[in-house]
């Protein structure tokens, strides 16, 4: 009696094994495509990736991650393209010869957001600096994304302009490590203040309490999309072509259309198309 | 506390309406750590089987580090396997990153010592007359393991289970590995982990409860069939 058992184990274990494999995974001419969480979170990739596919028949595998992550895969040729929102990385990234053809495609700009009484006044403030600054002396929390992301990056560089250095280890000044919407839902629990990309707040706006209290698009608060091949000289294995072929679409005329025309569910537009800048 | 609610119906939702998105999420999540548990188990076993039966030196340090290595953290047994088969590691070229079996590849690694260490200490508990009878009665020592092996049954199920359970569950590793693409390496357990960064808690939770819910159908099948082979 006791062989039964093992047999219908192994039967249960063997459906299991055949179910559900994709047939067409492999036959596919597949691209991979590391991004940020703001990408892929606001719903722009879902939307915009099918009609590549449709015109090319290449299938994009997206891997969302935070800006400094996604410069990594690429850089050790895990990806085969990366769609990042960091210029002085992307700078590094191409100085350094791991990619090629760099364009920027769109931007949107940060906000600062926080609790709705403002104690740090940073409302009143009349550029990102004096609010970051009003933010310090009060003593409010600051929930950083601490996680080498793009966002987290124009932060530091705001605080150094500010402080002069980066005030980790203060009481007030929380690192979450953790992508931008966890952080703005942070932010609210502890009624702190954060810095965001305007396409995810305005995603989450509906979820959090904390509102926008400084949207005064400067240079300094800017926050361009840079898409980027990876150099196959350096990784002969990628789909270079595939690559360049993504690249082209996102800065062709109907990409542009389609980015411009993304809205949320408010019908907020969270993209700028601006290829034709470069 | 309304998301509780909302996750219920949600989850029911979803399940009734045969979401073809959860229901490709829900068979990979299955395959996945279906096809690990079964990789574990036919290498863990036999090995399990001859460390529990034989005597050598540094056998107990042997168990010792098993018992050690079930405690493995997901994200590093993740990280391990990304250095490993990142483009920049040894095994880049299989191009096992960010696929299905890459997700399989970290999940053996993590169920492995688990059944090893449940098998060890299945196959110690077992009446030592049993193996003196069967070697009496003049069975081959193939028959002979057999036959602890069937006396070991229930142990081996509980392995099995521990090793399912473990890697169903663990979301470190698949994240890494898998990547967490849409339609292709995303499991219940990294999409859980992207509705909630998205803030969608009420999704996240059903999902949650359709993992739960395969949790306990697996459970309930086993436990069907142990009564059934104790009769």
């Amino acid at each position: 009696m006791a062989r039964k058992p093992v047999a219908a184990l192994l039967t249960v274990f063997s459906m299991v094994l055949t179910a559900g494999v994709p047939a067409s995974a492999a036959a596919q001419d597949r691209l991979k495509l590391s991004s940020t969480t703001s990408t892929d979170n606001t719903g722009l990739l879902v939307y915009l990736l099918p009609k590549f596919e449709e015109q090319t028949g290449i299938r994009v595998d997206v891997i969302a991650v935070g800006t400094g992550k996604a410069l990594k895969l690429a850089e050790n040729g895990d990806v085969d393209v990366t769609l990042v929102h960091a210029p002085s990385s992307e700078k590094r990234f191409m100085d350094a010869g791991f990619g090629v053809n760099h364009r920027t495609i769109m931007a949107n700009y940060f906000v600062i957001v926080g609790p709705e009484k403002d104690p740090a006044g940073v409302k009143a403030a009349d550029s990102a600096e004096v609010a970051f600054k009003g933010i310090a002396e009060s003593g409010s929390p600051f929930v950083s994304r601490g996680d080498n992301s793009g966002t987290h990056i124009k932060e530091q560089s705001i605080w150094k302009a500010v402080l002069g250095v980066l005030p980790t280890g203060k009481s007030w000044y929380l690192e979450s490590g953790k992508g931008m919407g966890e952080t703005l839902t942070i932010a609210d629990e502890k009624m702190g203040y954060t810095l965001s990309d305007s396409g995810t707040f305005m995603k989450y706006s509906d979820k959090v309490e904390v509102k926008t209290l400084f949207v005064k698009p400067s240079e300094l608060l800017y926050n361009p999309y840079g898409i980027m091949a990876v150099n196959p000289e350096k990784q002969p294995h990628v789909n270079y072509d595939g690559a360049m072929k993504l690249i082209s679409f996102m800065a062709s005329v109907e990409g542009q259309r389609m980015i411009g025309e993304f809205t949320d569910k408010f019908g907020n537009r969270l993209f700028t198309p601006l290829a034709d800048k470069n | 506390m309304e998301y509780l609610l909302t996750a219920i119906t949600d989850a029911f939702g979803l399940i009734l309406s045969l979401d073809p998105e959860v229901f490709t999420i829900t068979l990979l999540s299955l395959r996945v750590a279906g096809t690990a548990t079964v990789l574990a188990a036919v290498t863990g076993i036999p090995l399990a089987y001859l460390v529990a039966t034989r005597d050598f030196r540094g056998k107990s340090a042997l168990i010792t580090v098993f018992n050690t290595l079930m405690a493995l953290p997901t994200v590093v047994v993740g990280l391990f396997c990304y250095s490993f088969l990142s483009r920049k590691g040894p095994l880049g070229f299989l191009d096992l990153l960010f696929t299905p079996s890459g997700i399989i590849l970290g999940d053996i690694i993590l169920a492995f010592p688990l059944i090893v260490g449940l098998t060890i200490a299945a196959v110690n508990a077992v009446d030592p007359r049993a193996r003196i009878t069967a070697m009496s009665l003049g069975a081959s020592p193939r028959l002979v393991s057999l036959t602890i092996l069937i006396e070991a049954r229930f142990g081996l199920m509980a392995a099995l289970f521990n090793g399912f359970g473990r890697v169903v569950a663990e979301v470190g590793s698949a994240m890494m590995l898998g990547g967490n693409i849409r339609g292709y390496t995303r499991t219940i357990t990294t999409a859980i982990a992207l509705e909630t960064s998205k803030g969608e808690f009420a999704l996240g939770m059903a999902l949650g409860i359709i993992l739960l819910t395969l949790a306990l159908m697996v459970n309930f099948t086993f436990r069907r069939l142990q009564m059934t082979s104790q009769r």
